[in-house]
């Protein structure tokens, strides 16, 4: 069934860490098996934030293969080494679980090589680049992933955020929402819903060069994105190419470094309600995602079949 | 009972596009003699007076509790309960088969007071998805928006919505009228059965598809007709029901019901035949 929830601040920043935590716990029913966050936080823009992982979470249901930690450590030293090769700097870094890592890097060259080079690694799969992106996802629910990552205090403008019930791939994190937008910075995607025609989809996008981690058919959506991006489409013009891009059933949130945007499908089969003002706009497949940060009494709608919006911070 | 084989109550159905079968057989009157109405109870329901009012606070319970706790105010006699801080909980109000007045100060989740038969519902605030669900009987009154499945298999009563609603509304309705002062989205009254829906506003995509039967009166614009849903003319006897019915779901003062457009099941799609499965099976 899975959840999903996004939020965005116009003109101002909030916690939006422990909004969309909250908002996420309150989905929990709907996906109990892993919680992502894309959350967009104040950083100072300097530098990229690289996340990424060197195993899976194999502990909490998981369906990976155990590895020993040990061969996290290795795969970590050799990403060390691409990124020198690379020429990217590496400014500050934080190991924030056995298997996964946030990195600031400097770096100011083809982003679609770098994640080619970095993702050649056994089992190395970044999970996001971007100058406000910060990307997590790992099993369990939306409080413990929160707690495991310290997102509770993240402070910015907008994030959207997954809570998955696994029903066509496995319990891991390489399955688990948000999905970054590779090749490009500071985008992610969160989907509810079924893709039917994925599998016709990726051979096409794979031959143009685009890149799958998983075999989770919400993946498709940010790949579809990304590559009506790379060749020209702005964010909205390529959502609205996915309501007949893309079959089956669908609700889905894209954000940018600045933007959120929604979709959902020409049957209105996914659930969405909407509180929009002048300052917050506030999504989630059940009202009481929107309730657990507003609790007063609000106007509320779901938006209509095939309907595309897109709101700036 | 009304006496469903009188030639004026059948060329009046007939005239508003609905069922042409008579009905023949047994009927409920057989069950349900009106010299036993006064001594017929439904098991779990409760003497209520709509003059004893009570207010509880359902903020820090669960669905359940707060169901529990409706149906142990009725059976003290509360016939008005007042339900505050409902933050948009699923399954509140549900299976209520008793004469009540309900008020939600506030919005509800999924499954709002669905499976109900005799209460008058009021809900201040939105509705999530399928709201009355298999409502049998009474009337429930949204005064925002609502969420998609609306009205979903209802068999009777009136539901309406001043705001706008979602897709599917009125999905397997079998009977009662469900009443949308705004708009409403794709697969309005797909796969109906009887009963009548009303949208003032525009309708999305696929109106009408695979209905059996029934009517859908639209005052907006249609985005598309679907499978065997087909346009007919308004007749005095829709008008009147539709000034009526407005009156009665307190919207579209003044608003030219005349105007609107009237669609039926164009029953092309219709399989059916008359014969037993043991009939059948001796025919071939």
């Amino acid at each position: 069934m899975c959840g999903i929830a996004g939020l965005i601040h116009r003109g101002k920043s909030s916690n939006v860490g422990e909004e969309l935590q909250n908002m996420l716990q309150a989905l929990k029913h709907r996906g109990p098996d892993s919680t992502g966050y894309a959350l967009y936080a104040n950083n100072d823009g300097q530098n990229f934030i690289l996340r990424f992982k060197v195993g899976e979470n194999v502990g909490e249901g998981s369906t990976s293969i155990n590895e020993d930690e040990s061969v996290y450590d290795e795969r970590k030293k050799i990403v060390d080494k691409k990124l020198s090769e690379l020429g990217a700097s590496l400014v500050k870094e934080e190991k924030l679980t056995p298997y996964s890592y946030r990195y600031e890097i400097k770096y100011d060259k083809d982003l679609m090589e770098f994640s080619k080079a970095i993702e050649s690694i056994q089992s190395v799969e970044i999970l996001s680049i971007g100058k406000s992106l910060e990307l997590i996802k790992d099993l369990g629910d939306a409080t413990a992933v929160s707690e495991r990552y310290g997102l509770n205090k993240v402070q910015g403008t907008h994030g959207i955020g997954h809570a998955r019930m696994a029903t066509e791939s496995g319990v891991d994190i390489k399955s688990a929402h948000p999905f970054w937008g590779y090749p490009f910075a500071d985008v992610s995607v969160v989907h509810n819903g079924q893709l039917t025609n994925y599998w016709n989809n990726r051979r096409v996008l794979e031959n143009k060069g685009m890149r799958f981690m998983s075999e989770c058919d919400s993946e498709l959506i940010a790949v579809f994105l990304a590559e009506k991006m790379r060749n020209g489409a702005t964010l909205e013009e390529g959502m609205r190419e996915s309501l007949t891009g893309l079959d089956g059933v669908f609700t889905y949130f894209v954000a940018t470094k600045d933007s959120l945007g929604m979709a959902k499908d020409t049957m209105a089969a996914k659930p969405l309600v909407l509180y929009e003002s002048d300052d917050l706009v506030a999504m989630g497949s059940e009202e009481i995602a929107i309730r657990s940060i507003l609790p007063q009494e609000i106007e509320t709608y779901d938006p209509f079949d095939g309907e595309v919006k897109v709101w700036q911070t | 009972m009304a006496n469903l084989k009188t030639s004026e109550k059948k060329t009046k159905a007939q005239s508003m596009g609905m069922h042409t079968e008579t009905l023949t057989g047994k009927t409920q009157q057989k069950f349900f003699n009106p010299d036993e109405a006064e001594n017929f109870f439904y098991w779990g329901t409760y003497d209520v007076d709509f003059n004893k009012r009570t207010e509880i606070d359902v903020k820090d319970m669960d669905c359940k509790e707060a169901n529990e706790k409706i149906d142990s105010l009725m059976s003290e006699g509360y016939g008005t309960i007042v339900i505050k801080n409902p933050q948009g909980k699923h399954s509140l109000g549900v299976g209520i088969l008793n004469k009540l007045n309900l008020i939600f100060e506030g919005s509800l989740g999924y499954f709002g007071v669905g499976s109900i038969d005799g209460p008058i519902v009021r809900v201040n605030g939105r509705v999530g998805w399928s709201c009355a669900e298999n409502m049998m009987a009474g009337k429930v009154v949204i005064e925002k928006n609502a969420g998609s499945c609306f009205g979903a298999a209802i068999r009777g009563g009136d539901l309406i919505c001043k705001g706008s609603v979602g897709a599917r509304t009125g999905i397997d309705q079998k009977g009662g009228s469900i009443i949308v002062g705004g708009d409403a989205g794709a697969f309005t009254g797909f796969m109906m059965q009887r009963g009548r829906i009303v949208i003032l506003g525009d309708v999305g995509i696929n109106l009408g598809d695979s209905m059996y039967d029934g009517t859908i009166y639209v005052g907006g614009k249609i985005g598309s007709f679907g499978s065997d849903a087909v346009e007919s003319p308004m007749t005095k006897n829709d008008i009147e029901w539709l000034n009526r019915k407005l009156k009665v779901a307190e919207i579209g003062n003044n608003y030219d019901v005349s105007k609107m457009t009237k669609v039926v099941a164009g029953k092309k799609l219709w399989n059916y035949d008359a014969l037993e499965p043991t009939e059948k099976k001796g025919a071939i």
